[in-house]
């Protein structure tokens, strides 16, 4: 038989359907991929080989008994540390809450568990989702499986580098400016950022409340829309949820149809900073969508080029208040606590050895930006300009469908090489970071390889509220269109990963 | 060596107060303000929790419709604006009995705004005075844990070896209340404090919004006071004396505040802005934390809650449903009863309007519960500094008392002894009338016995009353009732002596 490993999830689904395949070999084949690459790549926290297991033998039990069982079942996924599994490690890529085992399910893996989607473990991530690279996580630096002296993105490095380096074939992560299509565009793999609100936060670490939206990820259009199909939809435990059906996103990621479809290039998001060959594969998509009949025009934003100083205002505030729960009292590290020392102090020594500095840095900014006297210049700016952006996408969507862009303006870059420049990795989210800051559905699909390093490229697309169908459209199209050039996937161009186990 | 505190004349005689009160009213809501936790009082520690109150990492909040509801009914008793639009905001501080070390609440944009109320005290002369309070706000938030000190010689965490906190208490939906600046003839302030309080308490009861048991904390009061020197418009220093938890205790706390106040400022000294706790069994206030200006509670909306935006049209249905204003329903009730005026306002200043509702509901006349209530109970009440509904007597007691005064087992005097033993606690009427021997002899034999021997023992008013002076016969009844030591019902006597009498 031949790598299961090497099956989309729409192909494992087949093979289990068909009986060529048992949930508990597939996941097995998964496993055993991460104990043989994982040591080199380093997406995994934790993987939980026994649960794992045990949920394939149930998906397997089911379907013999002739359940009926959802698109994906047996499937095994990653999932983004950030998300709480009931008794399983989540520590958001932080020091502070190592060891703990929460007592509950977020709703996106309630939602997997009913789909018979199999969990394999935790992927590595910045610590609480502050980062674009990993290298902030409290505990080691995944790397790219493109390159592995290089990032895989970030927030969610980890889950986009399983997908991408074969140890799981779906991965879930989040987006608060980009965590999610980032990594996605470094890693040649497809990144979703539902609309906010389309999928449940509730059972997510927050970092900015406003801005947090779990998602999904895989290495084709197709199976990524399958799994946002599967845990997306209105949650009565969330009350940013939205209250409509979710939209059809798999149809759409089958239509792979642009013709007729009005597509705005983002003039602002372009030029001056962007690689050369990140912008070369970007505009030859945006050719071979017109040639598949969508209508292309320029599209103007003004505004966004106060996202980012809007978006470091914003999350820092939110995150300075999420994070305050950390105080060793309930769960997670606790530092110092003697018996002489009070409360207060042992509060302040946990999160002083609990935290990282970038962890601490967005603290303090979030902190400063909330104090009496200037919020209104920091936080009350901030949402103005939020106000803003979300006026120029309103805009934009009267022109046109979708709006599209490069994910980012380079392709990965070495680890250690933005390090120790905060503004130069903060400046990996330009492209990303508005939609965001609007609330809008975006994506990035991968469009090639740049010419001066070889490494994935990330197409950008973003939707309208609640149209996240229209972002598959689009993906699948020019999936359909790039495969049919290349004669194969993006991925299928990897480099071979040297097996060390 | 300074006074710690000026006589409250003096006090009054120097200084105008100027005063603000916050209430916090715990809802009656079967779950919490943000969760589906149940909010039973006096559980076990800790077993009405679950992520969203613990605030466990990933947990969201979601906000209770029914406490909306509650705050709507409370703002519109108010005579408060209800907001088109409005929304939760965090109030950030690190505590350990607030899990999220911020606190849900609302800020600049409360549910309810711009309101007034008013409130009744008696007069100097008897009658009774109106005063009208204004309403800044009233708002929705959380409750916090309940922190216990433990291992201190007096609770306080100071000198604590370890502290205990229970979170069943965080998340219940309160409503903060909140005065405008009251400003009352000096020597009102207190008394128009207190019944500012106690008005709020039957409001909230009438509202069937919150059971409103200050012994257990659903209603807590902080009070702000300053002086300010007679005649000027300058403002004072103000503290906030925290969590005065009796109508009797915000009189005695405010009183207490406006003479350490006096006495700090006619020495020449100057009151430091602070929290200050009250202390019910020495009467006095004690520093708290310093209220510096420098506290920052970095208070932004609550991204994790979208807005709160209740239609006009529920607005007016919950305003159409809302029981008789407590003042128009004072009017009703005083001209079905037939109290004077006298009467109905010792009713009101007693606390008593509402256990004499009950009471009447029960079948005794409103006479007979008003005797009791204010009578017996809030004698009883004053003379232990107790609140009336902390007594431990109800309606239900005084209505089985009343039924057996009817009913001839009992007289007057015998039922005040029974109410002393109900205070006391010493058990049902039933097991009182028992226990004390307190039953009255309705034997006829007895009586007759008792009679005979009266009519012996004097000959002279047997006289009288032959001569044509019945009304002489009281004497006897008077020695009858002597010699059964009280048990016996006087009318059966006098019903069985005339007999005897031939009158």
């Amino acid at each position: 038989m031949t790598d299961l490993t090497r099956k989309t999830a729409v192909e494992l689904a087949e093979l289990m359907t068909s009986g060529q395949a048992s949930s508990v070999e597939i996941t097995q084949a998964h496993l055993d991929r991460i104990a043989a690459v994982d040591g080199a790549v380093q997406a995994f926290l934790h993987v939980d080989t026994e649960g794992a297991l045990a949920q394939a033998a149930e998906v397997d039990r089911k379907r013999g008994a002739g359940e009926q069982l959802g698109p994906l079942a047996g499937v095994p996924l990653a999932l983004k540390d950030v998300l709480t599994q009931e008794g399983v490690p989540t520590t958001a890529g932080s020091k502070i809450l190592e060891g703990w085992k929460p007592p509950y399910d977020s709703t996106v893996v309630k939602r997997l568990r009913s789909a018979g989607i199999v969990i394999l473990g935790k992927t590595n991530m910045d610590e609480f989702a502050m980062g674009s690279s990993t290298e902030n996580s409290a505990y080691f630096t995944t790397h790219n499986p493109w390159d592995l002296g290089r990032i895989p993105g970030g927030s969610g490095g980890g889950s986009s580098a399983a997908v991408a380096a074969y140890e799981a074939p779906l991965a879930i992560g989040t987006d608060t400016g980009g965590s999610i299509r980032q990594p996605g565009a470094f890693t040649g793999t497809v990144g979703v950022k539902p609309t906010y609100g389309g999928t449940s936060r509730y059972g997510l670490i927050a970092l900015a409340s406003s801005l947090d939206t779990p998602g999904p990820c895989a290495r084709t259009t197709l199976d990524t829309a399958l799994l946002h199909e599967a845990i997306a939809g209105y949650d009565p435990m969330d009350s940013t949820s939205i209250k409509q059906d979710v939209p059809p996103v798999v149809d759409a990621a089958r239509r792979a149809d642009v013709n007729g479809l009005r597509i705005g290039v983002v003039k602002e998001l372009g030029g001056e900073g962007y690689q050369p060959g990140v912008e070369a594969r970007f505009h030859e998509s945006v050719e071979l969508l017109t040639k598949l009949g969508a209508e292309v025009v320029e599209v103007s934003c003004p505004h966004f080029q106060y996202a980012l100083p809007a978006y470091y205002l914003i999350l820092p505030s939110e995150a300075s208040s999420n994070l305050a729960k950390f105080d060793a009292m309930r769960y997670g590290l606790r530092v110092g606590d003697d018996g002489v020392n009070s409360a207060e102090k042992v509060m302040s020594l946990t999160r002083e050895a609990g935290f990282g500095d970038e962890v601490k840095r967005r603290i303090m900014l979030g902190t400063h930006a909330l104090s009496s006297g200037y919020y209104d210049a920091y936080y009350g700016q901030a949402q103005k300009v939020r106000t803003l952006i979300q006026r120029d996408f309103a805009n934009a969507y009267e022109q046109v469908d979708v709006l599209v862009s490069p994910a980012t303006p380079t392709t990965a870059f070495p680890i250690g090489d933005r390090a120790d420049d905060p503004i130069a990795m903060y400046k990996n989210d330009l492209c990303t970071i508005p939609v965001n800051l609007a609330g809008n559905a975006a994506a990035s699909f991968p469009c090639g390889l740049a010419d001066e390093d070889d490494l994935p490229v990330g197409f950008h697309v973003m939707a309208p509220v609640m149209r996240d169908d229209l972002l598959y459209q689009v993906g699948s199209a020019l999936e359909a269109a790039l495969a049919e050039q290349w004669g194969g996937v993006l991925m299928a161009q990897a480099p071979e990963l040297e097996v060390t186990r | 060596m300074t006074v710690d505190v000026l006589e409250i004349g003096d006090a009054l005689a120097q200084y105008d107060p100027v005063m603000g009160l916050e209430v916090h009213v715990e809802l009656n809501t079967k779950s919490k303000m943000f969760c589906g936790c149940p909010t039973v009082f006096g559980a076990p520690p800790n077993t009405q929790t679950c992520p969203v109150c613990l605030g466990l990492p990933g947990a969201l909040p979601v906000v209770n419709a029914r406490a909306v509801e509650s705050a709507i009914k409370i703002g519109l008793a108010l005579n408060c604006e209800i907001a088109e639009w409005c929304r939760f905001a965090r109030k950030n501080y690190f505590y350990p009995d607030m899990p999220k070390n911020f606190q849900t609440s609302q800020y600049d944009e409360p549910i309810a705004y711009n309101g007034w109320t008013e409130v009744a005290v008696p007069s100097g002369d008897g009658g009774t005075e109106f005063y009208r309070i204004e309403i800044e706000r009233a708002h929705m938030e959380e409750d916090t844990g309940k922190s216990t000190h433990v291992g201190g010689a007096t609770g306080r965490i100071h000198g604590a070896s370890h502290s205990l906190v229970d979170y069943n208490r965080a998340g219940i939906p309160l409503i903060e209340i909140v005065t405008k600046t009251i400003e009352v003839p000096a020597e009102k302030a207190a008394a128009v404090a207190r019944a500012y309080v106690s008005m709020l308490r039957d409001l909230l009861l009438a509202l069937d919004v919150s059971d409103v048991r200050m012994d257990q904390g659903s209603l807590r009061c902080d009070a702000n006071v300053s002086l300010k020197p007679k005649g000027s418009p300058v403002l004072g220093t103000r503290t906030e004396t925290k969590n005065v938890n009796s109508f009797r205790s915000v009189e005695r706390a405010i009183t207490y505040e406006i003479t350490r106040q006096a006495a700090v400022l006619s020495s020449g000294g100057k009151v430091v802005q602070e929290t200050r706790h009250w202390h019910e069994d020495t009467g006095i206030t004690t520093s708290g934390r310093e209220k510096s200006d420098a506290e920052d509670y970095r208070y932004f909306p609550e991204p994790d809650l979208v807005p709160v935006a209740p239609s006009r049209e529920w607005v007016e249905e919950i305003r159409s449903s809302l029981p008789e204003a407590p003042s128009l329903r004072r009017v009703r009730l005083q001209e079905a009863w037939s109290f004077t005026d006298l009467e109905m306002r010792d009713v009101v200043n007693g606390n008593a309007l509402e256990p004499i509702v009950k009471t009447v509901e029960l079948g005794v006349t409103p006479a007979a519960a008003k005797k009791w209530w204010l009578g017996e109970l809030a004698r009883a009440a004053n003379e232990s500094g107790q609140d009336l509904d902390a007594l431990g007597v109800g309606p239900a007691e005084v209505a089985e008392v009343q039924k057996l005064v009817d009913a001839g087992s009992l007289n007057d005097k015998l039922a005040r002894q029974v109410f002393d033993g109900l205070v006391k606690g010493e058990g049902t009427p039933a097991e009182i009338i028992e226990k004390r021997g307190l039953a009255l002899v309705s034997d006829d034999s007895a009586l007759i016995e008792a009679i005979d021997r009266a009519i012996a023992a004097n000959p002279d008013v047997v006289e009288k009353v032959n001569s044509g002076k019945p009304a002489a016969a009281g004497a006897l009844i008077g020695a009858v009732m002597k010699d059964m030591r009280g048990q016996a019902d006087a009318a059966k006597v006098r019903e069985l002596l005339n007999a005897k009498l031939g009158i």
